[in-house]
């Protein structure tokens, strides 16, 4: 198990992974990739049991779902990084001919990856359905799920919402990342989500509450303390806050990173800012 | 001469599909059923009784259910959902979209109440437009099936078959004619009358009109090939082709809107291999209506007499 400064370093790798990408291709989403770094990188590295070969099916082991399928930069560098594909493969992000599409593919073979996600709001529905395949084969592993916090204003996320408490899917971590952030503003310009906590609450979900979600050692205790909740007759949402483009000084607290990439001294900058750990691919 | 089929009595195809529903929940523990509060309707009564615990009434939430479908995929389950074909397809088209066919998930779309015949409730509920919607998914397969037996047996191939699947039926009776033991087979079409001078390819509802346009037509000495397109995609090409090589001439046939329907199928296989006059038998880019089925299937042009007149059209433009 990765001490924190191993978790660190591979953050900073990842981070670089995401700058790299995005610039090589001049396309993509970096501001929500590096708010949901340090996520990916506990999850995939402490947290999720699984088995060494990737199988589509994910039977007897844990499966994740990304709902919001925009910030694939850290979903394709983390699973990389975990030995899902060869890292070199980043190289190929958004180019024609690439397993690494735009946006998460199954259609393409890409391992690591379950589901087609890019159109947002369908990917709580698609956990609960892989959590009840769980229940049904009496597997005890779970399932976890990444929403943003602007695509809970999608309202297949509340069919999902009250299905996942009316029928008690207690096997399903859904984590919120809430950065306040969407396209055209943040959250409370562009459509005021009101009090989440309390409209989870209502539905009849557990929520936990994590301030620090680029920290990784807080992310890592509220997974931890989502699982030790599981099996418990309720489903698991953690609203975890999260900065937008954390770790990229002139990324941080804004909306305008959100699908913009860096220009050649802009990535300079952002390198330098997040130092090489695991060599660049 | 025309060949004789039997009614064996009317039946609705939803109960076809209910009843193979059933035998499927004996057969394959991996076949579970999803429904949008429409269990009655749908005739998967049997099915919710028998195995309460492979049964998910998902309410009154169609996207939620595509989804949940394509994530019941991920641990080797064959999710069979029900619900009406307007819901299970423009309302949640880009949940199949984006959760089904491009994640290429083995998920069943089930869908009654297709078409006009569903009667008095209206053009809300009438979808025209869901053969087009389904067919131009990539990897999708679209099944519109003609009486119950025929229903009930592609209820049980689709479940063997890997892949995203549309399978069309409706709610009224009709007449039950297909074999009981019939072995459905995905995309091979079914002559059901040998003729020379037209072909008329039919599809759903519109197969038992056909055989009935043949016995007209056959009175007044035009000989009629019947042939049974149960699955729109893929499509039986090489069955349309030999047929037209013999007559000459061609009539689609089916509920729904003659744009995206199995007709402009047809005509892109005639188009490409062998350039034949066509004649459809389908709505006119119109919304439906309320009233009786029989009403509604006169009223647009869905019903042997309709075939008939386009029969003799289609033989005249030779």
């Amino acid at each position: 198990m990765p001490t924190n400064s191993k978790l660190e370093a591979f953050v900073s790798q990842v981070r670089r992974d995401i700058l790299r990408q995005v610039h090589k291709v001049n396309s993509g989403h970096p501001g929500g990739s590096l708010g949901c770094t340090e996520y990916f990188s506990v999850l995939f590295n402490e947290i999720l049991r699984t088995n060494g070969s990737f199988e589509m099916d994910g039977i007897n082991e844990d499966v994740f779902f990304l709902s919001n399928g925009h910030i694939s930069p850290v979903y394709y560098s983390v699973l990389a990084r975990c030995g899902y594909f060869p890292v070199e493969e980043l190289n190929t992000f958004r180019h024609i001919d690439s397993r690494l599409q735009g946006h998460p593919t199954t259609h393409e073979g890409l391992p690591g990856v379950r589901i087609a996600s890019g159109s947002l709001g369908q990917g709580m529905s698609v956990a609960i359905g892989a959590a009840l395949a769980k229940t049904l084969n009496k597997d005890e592993h779970l399932v976890y799920s990444l929403h943003g916090d602007g695509e809970l204003q999608e309202g297949q996320n509340w069919e999902a919402i009250m299905f996942a408490a009316a029928k008690k899917v207690d096997n399903l971590i859904a984590t919120i990342d809430l950065n306040g952030q969407q396209i055209d503003g943040s959250t409370d310009n562009v459509l005021p989500m009101g009090n989440l906590k309390a409209k989870f609450e209502a539905f009849g979900w557990h929520v936990l509450e994590e301030e620090h979600g680029n920290d990784v050692e807080a992310v890592k205790n509220v997974l931890e303390t989502a699982k030790a909740e599981t099996g418990k007759g309720k489903p698991i949402v953690i609203l975890l806050k999260t900065v937008m483009g954390n770790g990229v000084d002139f990324m941080m607290h804004t909306h305008k990173w959100h699908g913009v990439a860096p220009n050649d001294e802009q990535l300079e900058i952002g390198l330098a800012q997040n130092p090489e750990t695991l060599g660049d691919y | 001469m025309t060949k004789t089929y039997t009614n064996s009595g009317n039946k609705d195809t939803r109960s076809g599909f209910g009843a193979g529903l059933e035998v499927l929940g004996k057969q394959n523990p991996n076949v579970v059923a999803l429904c949008a509060d429409l269990t009655g309707s749908l005739k998967m009564n049997a099915f919710k009784d028998n195995h309460p615990e492979r049964f998910i009434q998902v309410g009154i939430a169609e996207a939620n259910m595509m989804g949940i479908a394509a994530g019941l995929t991920i641990g080797g389950k064959i999710p069979f959902t029900g619900t009406f074909a307007n819901f299970s397809t423009g309302r949640v088209y880009d949940q199949i979209r984006q959760s089904i066919a491009y994640s290429g998930k083995n998920v069943k779309i089930c869908a009654s109440h297709a078409g006009l015949t569903l009667g008095e409730d209206g053009a809300t509920h009438q979808i025209l437009e869901d053969i087009g919607l389904m067919k131009m998914l990539p990897g999708m397969t679209v099944i519109n099936t003609c009486d119950f037996n025929q229903t009930k047996a592609a209820t049980l191939a689709i479940a063997d078959h890997k892949g995203p699947v549309y399978l069309r039926f409706g709610r009224p009776k009709v007449a039950n004619f297909t074999a009981e033991d019939q072995n459905f087979e995905i995309g091979k079409a079914v002559k059901l009358q040998e003729g020379n001078d037209v072909s008329i390819f039919a599809t759903g509802h519109l197969v038992w009109e056909a055989l009935e346009a043949a016995k007209i037509l056959d009175e007044k000495g035009i000989s009629a090939e019947v042939i049974n397109i149960h699955t729109i995609k893929p499509l039986d090409e090489e069955a349309i082709l030999e047929s037209v090589k013999k007559t000459g001439c061609a009539v689609s046939a089916e509920e729904h809107n003659f744009l995206g329907g199995l007709g402009e199928s047809i005509s892109r296989t005639l188009a490409l291999h062998h350039p034949t006059p066509q004649e459809f038998v389908a709505t006119n880019d119109t919304f439906g209506e309320s009233g009786t089925p029989a009403q509604l299937m006169e009223k647009y042009g869905l019903n042997a007499n309709a075939i008939v007149e386009k029969a003799e059209k289609a033989i005249s433009r030779k």
